[in-house]
């Protein structure tokens, strides 16, 4: 069955609220409007405004309630509406939930998972096409998830719903109406594990969330060149699966990292030096990065030079084969 | 008249437990004075009657947050002074395995859901609390203490108007000391009282309280917990009272003045109280044994204290993540 990630992530929140009842799930028009992406659709008709509700626009107060929430056992998945609107609850997300297990010697442990639609694509302007999540992986005690396609966007956000430490669960909004083939539920490999998407011997390309199809088009694409790229998609940035990553690059000798956040100071950066750390012998160019400018978010009608495309993943992998 | 309120023993027990706070505030200060403390600490001196009288109305199912300036509500909860020390001295048996320091002491097991050293954090936090209280109909209530400087963030807003939007158990316990580290408070906002002026914004029931008497905070919050348990949500009280040190340990608090000061000091919470005894009738030299037993405690504590266990180095990877460790990323 052609399943959309909105649909997915739909299905997980239902399927989670069902299975456990201390799930409960809320944000701004997340329950009489089911989310403005509708991904909570439906939930507080089924499962009351006890467990999917309203709450007032106040991010922070968001997040810390759902601290609250969490030390008496309750698994609260709340719902920043766009990425920009994170920021206000940073200083709970960094202050406070990523650090009260560490503080509190382990007797306060907090399985909240914070949902962030994020990354751009969709014309939506700063403030609505964020790609935050380095603010996140600089903070220890946050798990960070970051799933690419439908398939994962289910199985991944159960696995964050269990989860005893806090996610971070990033959704890239431009894929939300992506389509994958399968049946609900499924399982796929746990949070911290990479997978190879699609194997190859020319170069691998690193990737996750929204530039995971970005890099399988410019793979397919590649073999008119006679290039046969192997994608590997980390889905978990925090653990971050780096033996598979490495494995990887060993066979084919060359990385490039694809993300749509900016390259510097991106995560990239932290794959590409692990990269160099550990595989440094196998590479036959350095490692590349392909991701946005490290400018504000341009206008809509700029986005498409902004955001790495086919093209510009092609273009980099022909820079390293020339290296 | 609430429950063990009004005998003459409950209050000596009360000042009992302002004695002790006080004993190891002063000690505290002490230690940092010598250089046997490293970081900072905010001491609650001057302050007891707020966490003392508060403390006392609440029960085993309630929950209390707490600021930077947390030793008062964390030795009122009971835990064990030791342990508070320990953690002042960065030792592995200390209350947080020395991880949280003077700021941060947490005692799950005494319903004391962590110090926030980001101003106003708890508030939200406090919150959550409450509605799961609410939710699971413990009859619980989440207390948030917080200074007179936190009610200009952003985070105590959101608090208050969630609190009295959902109607939570909730009673929020402004500690109005005059002043935001060096800042008069009456210079940052523009009406008399921060907290108490603040609650008709939010349609919340507030009320001002002596918070140097602990007779007074106790009959409020006792009030505001009754509210908060019958399901008629939150409250909102502004405690007066007045720090004995400065903000912290280095802050002589040279920009008070004078005046200021000597009519605070003279309303300390301890003479209020034993002015008070004085008149039921106990006699001084059974208040004077208090001091000594309270002081001996603390001392013992301290002397345990010393004697813990400094961390390891594995201590600061151990307990970041529940679920594998965080050694990997480093
Ligand atoms: C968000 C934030 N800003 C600034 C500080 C630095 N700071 C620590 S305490 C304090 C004053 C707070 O005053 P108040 O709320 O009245 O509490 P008090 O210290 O008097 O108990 C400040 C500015 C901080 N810890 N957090
Ligand atoms: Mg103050």
């Amino acid at each position: 069955m052609a399943v959309t990630m909105a649909q997915a992530l739909n299905t997980a929140l239902h399927d989670a609220m069902e299975a456990d009842d201390r799930v409960v799930v809320y944000g701004e028009d997340v329950g009489m409007l089911g989310g403005v992406f509708r991904i909570t659709d439906k939930l507080q008709e089924r499962f009351g405004a006890t467990r999917c509700f309203d709450t007032p626009l106040a991010e922070s107060g968001i997040v810390g309630t759902a601290i609250g929430m969490a030390m008496y056992g309750y698994r609260p998945v709340v719902e920043m509406q766009f990425d920009g609107f994170t920021y206000p609850a940073f200083e709970q997300i960094t202050s406070h939930l990523a650090k009260m297990r560490n503080r509190s010697r382990g007797t306060v442990t907090l399985p909240v998972v914070v949902r962030i639609p994020c990354g751009g694509g969709i014309g939506a302007v700063e403030h609505h096409s964020e790609s935050p999540e380095s603010y996140f992986t600089s903070t220890a005690g946050l798990r960070i998830v970051a799933p690419g396609v439908p398939g994962d966007a289910y199985a991944l956000l159960r696995r964050a719903i269990e989860s005893a430490d806090p996610v971070v669960f990033l959704e890239p909004k431009r894929r939300y109406w992506a389509k994958e083939d399968l049946d609900l539920p499924i399982e796929t490999a746990p949070i911290g594990r990479a997978l190879v998407r699609r194997p190859g011997r020319t170069a691998t390309l690193v990737t996750y969330g929204s530039m995971v199809r970005t890099c399988l088009e410019a793979a397919e694409a590649a073999q008119q060149e006679g290039w046969d790229l192997e994608v590997v998609d980390l889905r978990t940035l925090v653990p971050l699966d780096t033996d598979t990553v490495v494995d990887s690059v060993a066979r084919t000798g060359r990385a490039l990292v694809v993300h749509e956040a900016q390259v510097f100071a991106g995560f990239g950066a932290e794959v590409a030096a692990r990269v160099g750390e550990r595989a440094f012998y196998h590479l036959e160019a350095p490692v590349l990065r392909v991701g946005a400018y490290d400018i504000p978010y341009p206008p809509a009608k700029l986005e498409h030079y902004h955001l790495p495309d086919v093209d510009r993943v092609l273009d980099a992998v022909e820079q390293s084969l020339e290296y | 008249m609430t429950a063990g309120n009004g005998t003459v023993q409950w209050l000596h027990d009360r000042y009992a437990d302002m004695r002790r706070i006080r004993r190891f505030e002063d000690i505290t200060y002490t230690l940092f004075r010598r250089g046997t403390l490293d970081g900072t600490a905010h001491m609650a001196a001057g302050q007891e009657a707020v966490a003392v009288g508060a403390r006392a109305a609440l029960g085993a199912d309630d929950y209390v947050f707490s600021t930077y300036r947390c030793h008062h509500h964390v030795i009122a909860a009971g835990a064990p002074m030791d342990r508070c020390f320990a953690e002042l001295l960065q030792r592995r048996t200390g209350l947080c395995g020395g991880k949280g320091g003077s700021m941060h002491l947490t005692s799950v097991e005494h319903g004391v859901m962590g110090s926030y050293a980001i101003v106003g954090s708890q508030l939200p936090i406090a919150c959550g609390a409450a509605w799961s209280a609410h939710i699971r109909g413990t009859g619980g209530v989440a207390v948030a203490f917080f200074g007179d400087g936190a009610t200009n963030i952003g985070a105590f807003h959101e608090a208050l108007n969630l609190a009295a939007v959902w109607r939570l158990p909730a009673v929020f316990v402004c500690e109005n000391n005059l002043y935001a580290e060096f800042t008069a408070i009456a210079t940052s906002i523009n009406v008399e009282h921060p907290a108490y002026d603040r609650a008709p914004a939010y349609g919340m029931p507030a009320a001002i309280v002596d918070g140097n008497d602990v007779e007074a905070v106790h009959e409020a919050v006792a009030t505001a917990v009754g509210r908060a348990r019958d399901g008629d949500g939150p409250t909102l009280l502004e405690a007066k009272t007045y720090r004995r040190y400065g903000h912290s340990r280095i802050d002589p608090a040279d920009y008070r003045p004078d005046e200021e000061e000597e009519t605070w000091f003279a309303r300390d919470p301890l003479t209020v109280t034993r002015r008070r005894l004085d008149e039921l009738g106990v006699e001084a030299s059974r208040v004077d044994e208090t001091d000594e037993r309270v002081g001996r405690e603390v001392d013992e504590a301290l002397e345990t204290a010393m004697q813990a266990p400094e961390p390891e180095v594995g201590d600061a990877f151990a307990d970041v993540y529940a679920e594998g460790g965080a050694g990997w990323r480093s």
